[in-house]
């Protein structure tokens, strides 16, 4: 995934709550259960459909974790592609409607 | 003329369902399978079912999904309906003990769903009128807990333990869903004390695990096949309200009896999320 602007939506298919610090995610298509660790889990929380994944990686992930922006912009990458391999996260080069509030 | 149909009614977790055909031998097979649950009370649901010819029980995964009202549940051996507002359904299968209890479970599951409880792939059994949960991987020793129980635990089930809330916390009661130790689980109920996640080692050991651990196992065992957002979030907050009620711990022990004095002298809390 290399496209210049990524937005990133929740899919509606999903149960998400957060418990000490940790996302637990479920999807309900398959039931398949994930956590997410707490970069994973400000990306999650950050996905409105509206907010290109740059804007995330610099506003919720180089600011609130000591990460190199190259490194977290290319691991953020790989996290949106894997959760939405699951249907956990929608994906486009536009904008989308966040599918939950 | 259709011929009369016969109703058995078999009381699992404290909820009577009605099952009813018009196969006397079906009916004989169901009476014998669940014999220690089956009931006089009046029933709050009723299943019937229909024989269709003989198709050997299926590994491929069963469906569970919602069509209007009713929730379909399908799988190779058996097709069955259910609509959650009457409260009745019906079933086309053929007349294998196996689709019956895969049946069984799946309504059981989607009922204690909508009731905030679940079943949960563990052996659980009442020691000094508590009950004591024991999930794990496969292999990690469900039976063999079992197996190393004093004469005077009471097995619950060596499989398929049955969870639902209570004022207190939560209560298990015995399933008649048997594993490798082929012997149904006693029809009673106790007050969950604890939930163990199992692993075999060279001495017995009790350790705490994170809340969000214990979510994580916990999900990995519960026993849910519903494609549904409603019903999974309902699912994923009843995990985490038994997290923050029962104690769950892991418990590393040796495979021989000294272990159900640990579990005799446990008194743990749970870890409030």
């Amino acid at each position: 995934m290399s496209e210049n602007c990524i937005y990133i939506a929740r899919s509606s298919a999903i149960a998400a709550r957060a418990l000490a610090g940790e996302m637990m995610v479920m999807n309900s298509a398959d039931s398949t259960f994930f956590t997410l660790n707490p970069v994973a889990t400000a990306i999650f929380q950050a996905a409105d459909g509206r907010t290109p994944l740059r804007e995330i990686v610099r506003d919720r992930i180089c600011d609130q974790f000591d990460v190199d922006p190259e490194q977290a912009q290319a691991d953020a990458e790989q996290f949106v592609t894997e959760l939405s391999g699951h249907g956990i996260l929608l994906v486009s080069n536009h904008p989308l409607v966040s599918e939950t509030p | 003329m259709a011929a009369a149909r016969k109703v058995a009614c078999v009381e699992i977790g404290g909820i009577p369902i009605a099952f009813s055909s018009d196969d006397d031998r079906f009916l004989d097979l169901l009476r014998q399978r669940y014999a220690g649950f089956l009931s006089s009370s009046p029933p709050e649901f009723e299943l019937e079912f229909d024989l269709i010819a003989a198709i050997p029980p299926s590994d491929e995964d069963v469906r569970v999904r919602r069509e209007g009202d009713e929730w379909l549940i399908e799988r190779g051996d058996f097709q069955a309906r259910w609509d959650p507002g009457t409260g009745r359904g019906q079933v086309r299968q053929n007349a294998n003990p196996y689709s019956l209890d895969s049946v069984v479970r799946i309504l059981h599951s989607l009922i204690l769903a909508q009731r905030g409880g679940f079943l949960l792939h563990a052996a659980s059994a009442i020691c000094d009128g508590q009950a004591y949960l024991f999930s794990g991987v496969s292999g990690a020793g469900k039976t063999t807990m079992t197996r190393l129980a004093p004469a005077d635990i009471t097995l619950l089930t060596d499989e398929i333990s049955y969870l639902r809330p209570s004022a207190d916390g939560y209560v298990a009661y015995g399933t008649p869903f048997a594993g490798e130790l082929a012997k149904p689980g006693e029809n009673c109920s106790a007050p969950v004390s604890a939930l163990f996640f199992l692993e075999q080692g060279p001495e017995n050991c009790i350790d705490e695990l994170p809340s969000a651990e214990a979510v994580r196992r916990l999900m990995r065992n519960i026993l849910f096949f519903a494609e549904d957002r409603v019903l999974v979030e309902k699912l994923l907050t009843t995990a985490c309200d038994f997290v923050a009620r029962v104690p769950i711990r892991r418990l590393t022990f040796y495979p021989d009896s000294r272990v159900w004095d640990e579990i005799r002298n446990f008194q743990g809390v749970a870890e409030h999320v």
